[in-house]
């Protein structure tokens, strides 16, 4: 059982409070931006910031939505336990709107593909940003890239990062661990 | 859980509790998917279906079709109308001669009772029962279950009555077993002849006053009475169908609760239901038909998911 910690809470505290400032730089008040939070993982995160967002910068009104991206997935059928479907609560046309994609992971960027194709069926976004907390170096299948990243970390492939947060586990961490806990 | 406990979906009775509800869950997501601007995903883009109607259907094969296309699945058509089938061909031969043009999933309608089980003795591809005989319709089924969850919060502890051609209704077996899983009470109404003789053998009450029924119920299927498989007279005149087992408004309103009304469709407009109440706001009729195809989506996603290559 190895498990190291990347990020503690204060750490971890930090980084979301740059993530939420380097956001207001690019996005302002916010009106013209949608962020989305990636099912299941991403979801935290985006709650997170929009709560700092609220409460600490006063920008009201942020649209945030949830997007599932089971069905659009390019391993459908390759992997050995089917995946389950979460809830995309996507209640805006995405049209003309600039676009923020949150999750928590990004790693071989397949994800961040599905999502890509999952989120034309709610129009045409001006432009599509990503932000995430971990960007997990040369690891990437695909040219993409994170716009917004908390932590840059060079992990090997046997090895996997877990992002803890408060709402479900005891506190907020960054986790990596070795392929004999999986 | 995540898979399916059957490999094909050829009746309800084949089905455990736990499939229903994966089932149920998986439409959630696809209901609210047929609800967007766009509305169509790519998981299936290569999977081939066909769908084989042997029997006449208009909204079934609708629904399939439709829910194939939104999944991006490749799909052919057949019916047996205009098919080799009358020149005398069997089914497995016909049926592999569409497999040879590498079909991965196979949705069959077929006038026999057993069509599908009988087909999966002998082929490999998936088979979805879109209707056999006068035996299981088991998407019809679950529609209608989904329908009365999504109107009620659950089938659990609910009141259903199945009322009219219970004798020629593949819905009727279908939809008592699926309700009955589901921890549902089931009773039927209909006139005596159209009442297959062992039926109360599955667990289920017999009412021949339909007051009496609908008094009892929250929920009320109502079926479509099928003159063109009627080869005898089964009662004596339409109008005295219509006095004894058809619903209208009159009867509803003379009931002090507002029960939920269904109908699998096609509606003999004024013989089992009049317009007035096959339009009214306790009918669900319309949010059947919408369910069926993400139902219908569920379903093949399902089946898909086990297909490896």
């Amino acid at each position: 059982m190895a498990k190291k910690t990347l990020l503690n809470e204060k750490e971890i505290h930090i980084i979301l409070h740059r993530l939420a400032c380097q956001l207001i730089e690019n996005h302002h008040d916010f009106s013209n931006t949608i962020l989305i939070g990636i099912q299941p993982r991403g979801i935290h995160l985006a709650n997170r910031l929009v709560k700092i967002l609220k409460d600490e910068y006063q920008i009201k009104n942020i649209n945030l939505g949830k997007l599932d991206i089971t069905f659009y997935r390019d391993d459908f059928r390759r992997r050995d336990e089917p995946l389950e479907a979460s809830k995309t609560d996507i209640r805006f046309i995405v049209d003309n709107k600039k676009v923020v994609f949150i999750d928590d992971v990004l790693f071989s960027g397949r994800s961040i593909r599905a999502a890509l194709t999952a989120i034309q069926t709610f129009g045409r976004p001006k432009n599509i940003e990503l932000l995430v907390l971990i960007d997990r170096r040369f690891s990437r299948h695909l040219p993409i890239q994170p716009d917004y990243k908390g932590r840059q970390v060079d992990v090997i492939m046997d090895e996997r990062v877990r992002v803890a947060w408060k709402e479900n586990d005891e506190k907020d961490a960054v986790y990596i661990l070795n392929s004999d806990n999986k | 859980m995540t898979k399916l406990s059957v490999n094909n979906l050829l009746g309800i009775k084949h089905l455990k509790i736990k499939d229903i509800d994966l089932i149920f869950k998986t439409a959630d997501h696809f209901k609210e998917v047929i609800n967007r601007p766009i509305k169509k995903v790519p998981s299936l883009r290569d999977i081939t279906i066909a769908n084989l109607f042997f029997e006449n259907s208009t909204r079934t094969r609708l629904s399939f079709e439709l829910a194939e296309k939104r999944l991006s699945a490749d799909i052919i058509n057949f019916s047996a109308s205009q098919s080799s089938v009358k020149k005398g061909e069997s089914l497995i031969d016909t049926v592999n001669n569409i497999l040879s043009m590498k079909v991965d999933i196979i949705v069959l309608r077929h006038p026999n009772e057993g069509a599908g089980d009988f087909l999966s003795k002998h082929i490999t591809a998936k088979i979805i029962n879109a209707g056999d005989g006068a035996h299981e319709h088991p998407t019809q089924a679950l529609l209608d279950s989904y329908s009365i969850r999504e109107k009620l919060g659950t089938v659990m502890g609910k009141k259903v009555v199945i009322i009219g051609d219970i004798l020629h209704s593949r819905v009727a077996l279908s939809n008592i077993y699926a309700l009955q899983l589901q921890g549902a009470e089931v009773k039927i109404c209909g006139p005596t002849t159209l009442i297959p003789k062992f039926i109360t053998k599955l667990g289920v009450e017999y009412e021949n006053n339909l007051k009496k029924a609908l008094e009892w119920c929250d929920v009320a299927n109502v079926l479509r009475v099928q003159h063109e498989r009627m080869d005898i007279k089964y009662f004596p005149t339409v109008r005295e169908y219509v006095q004894l087992f058809g619903i209208n408004k009159d009867l509803l309103n003379a009931i002090d609760k507002d029960i939920i009304i269904m109908h699998p469709g096609p509606i003999n407009r004024g013989v089992e239901i009049t317009s007035d109440v096959a339009d009214s706001k306790q009918s669900i009729i319309l949010n059947q038909v919408e369910n069926g195809v993400a139902i219908r989506m569920a379903i093949i996603y399902l089946l898909a998911e086990q297909i490896k290559r």
